[in-house]
């Protein structure tokens, strides 16, 4: 590794050490406040009617009856808001708040009722009377695509939602001088995020006020400007304060929701405060889930097993609204690029609209379903020509420094180094195709960025006020999903400061107070606000060493910041506890101590068209080998063993760092096996969590196998070396799953999730080709 | 529409609180919406996540199953505990705490009290006991290792204080 990935010669005073989250006693006591926990004087409960038609036209709406029950307040419906589409991305903006005169999937919300509590609003929907047109609906993207089949949006004919396309190299050419080519298709299911919070908001619309939101949203000015677009006022008449949030994943908190929208307007029209809760039922049925995929790959390999090309046909079913689609289909193909090298490259992505409910992003966003595709079919090449699967991916490996064909500038870049050390933690060596039948052992490989660059808002800021005590409000547009966002950001300004992290007190995201942020998504909290935050609280320590340096007499550049004190690092006879100097500046001088800090990557623009540019300013390579042991009576897998590494760069906390390497590849493990979204012609089956599985604790190896190895380096790009540790960990997993269990059985499984019925199905052909 | 209402008398957190509700709602709905003790969570309502879990006469339940009225007489402990504090409770928030057990915190407060309810009957449970312990409780964020870990902490913790 060349200098840039070593860290300098800088002593930590608090970060790299574990740090207990800050907010963790506040949890475990009950007493942190989510959006379902607030309780205002007066306040009504909302409940929101759903369609049952998966494609249909609303002819008539009448809301007399539901009006006339005692205890019901007002209900809203599509025309009550303005005419307005809303969403994320300027191209795709296809959401309303309510439906207007058209449903497109079962779930979509037509009304809603305020009431004096939940069960008269629920009462209520009930006498709603709604007068459909059912029209033809399509559910999978071959029949979506077929000539004539059912429209969905007038402005997406074809029902094509979004597309991306882009080509490096010359990919024909390289093709034709390949020693072995693979084609391959791999389909992937739709999961849910299973946060447990379900979505939560309470709405004030004051009369001559402003309409201010209450809610658990990730991204909290996304729904501010979302908010102000579909109520037709200034994002400045709209205030969105942020409570805790039980957990995000991007499952639709990232954004404003038909139940925002709705509390705020029944509030305008009752003078009251409105809540909504969805039910988990609600939850599991509407729109947010992971894109289920087709993915088909073509892959020319030289006699060594180096690709020279690969191209990818990607066909994602991305339901009836675009969500963030745009930029999934885009990542999709980015990300393509990592982390092996493929100089000739074409990508062909399609997101398709059906009539079922809508996908966005989803921790690991598209990353996750590329990398099962791609390192799985690496590995099948490796059969082909007989290639030690291990050495197939070291010698595909994209190493720091190199600039892929698409224009990814690779910083810091330890993968082979991942690679080696799940190897070895996992005995790798002594068990491939070496343990007893239906016991294997396999390995997958992947990457995430550290923060996407969009075109429209990727700054961050921070500011940093210092109190007369010594201690520190700090504040960013960045929110805690729980993956340690206030404590790291702490930790930071702590660093610089020279004081500890319970000096710094983390104020929840306010869009009337808190500097402007994207939000919490794409990895890119740590690596932004990181930036953001460090540069506020150095701006902070230039005027405090102003200041202490009048008070002392010292040149303001000899000073250091340590143990809550500034010292003349020449003479530290010559020193000052830092509250006095804050004191001092604010009675005697009249300077309030202040830092602001900004961040944003200072580079070209990427071109979205063609799908070059440098995406990230840091990626992420990981590496994941597991065990499994199969039931061959109940095709079952008992996952006995996990092993991950990747490079987060720096971890500033480590504690923060193990509960998102591990939950990310929790959360995979959950998808490869067993999380599935039934839908049957547009409705969910199993909108509960006793059918919707997701990982529990009796589900996992023991702690005594189940690794995760940081490989520390220092990149250049992040505050104090770090990168992002939330998905990176997560994208290696289901792959390692498909080649532990193509080593217990011979199977090789290209369809998500590998289920026990198709275990058995496999295993059971298997044994009838034999006879 | 009027609803029935019936008077019950709850014991949560050795306060006596005397309500006035209707007769099919669930110990969780008053626990949050009557007598304002959010700590207690709302989220599957169906007894599969464990969010909602409280201790009824020392016993782990699930709140969202259990009626109201059936509570009555019986002594329910809450995430919010007794004033004075629960040592044993206050070990085991600790642990959870330090162990980085809690990320969002959303499960939390459910896993603390079942960690409460599984230590009372089994002061040194293996690691497999404590996984079967936690069967009725789901976590999306940690991945249930640091919470095992927390879980083992505060045990080890416990016993070495019983002992000392």
């Amino acid at each position: 590794m060349s200098d840039a990935s070593h860290k300098p010669n800088y002593d930590f005073q608090v970060l790299g050490k574990p740090q207990p989250k800050k907010d963790a006693l506040q949890k475990a006591t009950g007493r942190a406040e989510y959006a379902d926990d607030l309780n205002f004087p007066g306040m009504l409960h909302g409940k929101l009617l759903r369609s049952p038609f998966a494609h249909a036209r609303i002819k008539r709406i009448d809301i007399s009856k539901a009006l006339a029950l005692p205890g019901v307040r007002a209900i809203v419906t599509g025309k009550d808001f303005p005419d307005v589409l809303y969403g994320n991305l300027p191209k795709t903006r296809d959401y309303r708040a309510l439906a207007l005169d058209r449903v497109r999937y079962i779930g979509e919300e037509v009304a809603a009722v305020a009431a004096i509590d939940e069960d008269t609003a629920e009462d209520a929907l009930d006498l709603i009377e709604v007068e459909y047109e059912e029209l033809p609906a399509v559910f999978d993207i071959d029949a979506a695509r077929a000539p004539g089949a059912p429209q969905l949006h007038d402005k997406a004919p074809g029902n094509v939602s979004t597309h991306s396309k882009s080509q490096f190299g010359d990919v024909e050419a390289a093709f034709a001088t390949a020693h072995h080519v693979r084609e391959d298709v791999f389909e992937t299911q739709p999961i849910k995020h299973g946060m447990l919070e379900p979505h939560a908001c309470v709405g004030i619309w004051e009369p001559y006020g402003k309409a201010t939101l209450w809610s658990c949203k990730m991204s909290p000015y996304v729904v501010w400007r979302q908010l102000a677009m579909g109520l037709g006022v200034r994002p400045s008449d709209v205030r969105v304060i942020q409570t805790f949030i039980g957990g995000g994943f991007s499952g639709g908190k990232q954004e404003a929701m038909p139940m925002d929208f709705c509390a705020l307007l029944l509030s305008k029209k009752t003078g009251r405060p409105v809540k909504f809760v969805h039910t988990m039922d609600e939850v599991l049925t509407i729109g947010h889930m992971r894109h289920p995929m087709r993915i088909w790959l073509r892959t020319g390999v030289d006699k060594e097993g180096r690709i020279v090309a690969q191209h990818c046909k990607l066909l994602a079913n991305g339901g009836a609204y675009s969500s963030i689609g745009g930029l999934s289909i885009y990542l999709a193909g980015a990300m393509l690029n990592l982390p092996y090298r493929v100089a000739n490259i074409r990508y062909d992505g399609e997101r398709i609209y059906t009539n079922n409910g809508f996908c966005g992003a989803l921790r690991g966003h598209t990353v996750v379903q590329i990398c099962f595709a791609r390192d799985s079919q690496l590995e099948m090449i490796a059969d082909d020509l007989g290639i030690d699967p291990i050495e197939i991916r070291k010698r595909n490996a994209i190493e720091e420094g190199d600039v892929t064909a698409n224009g990814l500038r690779i910083g810091t870049f330890a993968f082979r180094e991942c690679i080696e050390r799940v190897v070895n933690e996992s005995g790798w060596r002594d068990k491939r195709g070496k343990l007893p039948k239906y016991r294997g052992i396999g390995i997958g490989c992947g990457g995430h960025l550290s923060g996407a660059r969009l075109m429209g808002h990727s700054a961050s800021a921070a500011e940093i006020r210092l109190q007369e005590d010594g201690t520190v409000n700090l504040t960013t547009g960045s929110t805690d999903v729980g993956q340690g966002v206030e404590t790291v950001m702490a930790m930071i300004a702590a660093e610089v400061l020279g004081i500890e992290t319970d000096d710094i007190s983390y104020t929840m995201v306010d869009s009337e107070t808190t500097p402007v942020d994207p939000g919490t998504f794409s990895s890119r909290v740590t690596l932004f606000t990181g930036h953001a935050v460090k540069r506020a609280a150095e701006d902070a320590r230039d005027q405090i060493a102003a200041i202490a340096g009048e008070k002392l007499g010292v040149d303001p550049k000899d000073f250091i910041f340590k143990g809550r004190e500034v010292i003349n690092r020449k003479n530290d006879k010559q020193r000052a506890k830092l509250k006095d100097i804050v004191r001092w500046g604010s009675f005697q001088l009249g300077r309030m101590v202040t830092g602001r800090g900004a961040y944003t990557p200072a580079e070209e623009k990427i071109d979205f068209e063609t799908g070059h540019g440098n995406l990230s300013p840091a990626y992420n390579p990981t590496a994941c080998v597991i065990e499994v042991e199969i039931d061959p009576e109940t095709g079952f897998v008992d996952v006995v063993g996990v092993w991950g590494a990747d490079d987060s760069g720096t971890p500033l906390n480590p504690l923060a760092v193990k509960g998102q390497v591990i939950g990310a590849t929790v959360m995979s493990i959950g998808q490869a096996l067993y999380e599935n979204l039934i839908r049957v012609d547009g409705k969910v089956m199993n909108p509960s969590l006793r059918d919707y599985k997701m990982p529990l604790a009796t589900d996992l190896p023991k702690l005594a196998n189940f690794r995760h190895s940081s490989i520390i380096t220092w990149e250049p790009e992040g505050p104090f070396g770090a990168k992002e540790a939330g998905q990176s960990a997560g994208t290696a997993v289901v792959a390692a799953m498909a080649s532990a269990i193509y080593d217990a059985t011979g199977l090789r499984l290209t369809r998500l999730p590998m289920s026990p019925e198709d275990i058995l199905f496999g295993l059971k052909a298997a044994e009838a080709a034999k006879k | 529409m009027t609803k029935p209402l019936v008077p019950v008398t709850l014991m949560v957190n050795g306060e006596r609180y005397d309500v006035s509700i209707p007769p099919w709602r669930t110990l969780l709905e008053v626990l949050r919406e009557t007598l304002n003790l959010t700590g207690t969570k709302r989220s599957c309502g169906e007894g599969q996540c464990g969010t909602c879990t409280v201790l009824i006469d020392g016993k782990a339940v699930n709140s969202c199953l259990y009626l109201a009225i059936e509570a009555q007489g019986k002594a329910i402990q809450t995430i919010e505990g007794p004033a004075a504090g629960d040592p044993v409770v206050e070990r085991i928030q600790h642990a959870f705490a330090n162990k980085g057990a809690i990320q969002c915190g959303f499960c939390t407060p459910g896993m603390i009290i079942a960690t409460k309810s599984l230590l009372q009957d089994n002061p040194k449970p293996s690691e497999d006991e404590i996984r079967e312990a936690l069967v009725g409780h789901l976590c999306r964020c940690t991945g249930y290792v640091q919470i095992v870990e927390a879980i083992q902490d505060a045990a080890g913790a416990l016993a070495a204080k019983e002992g000392a």
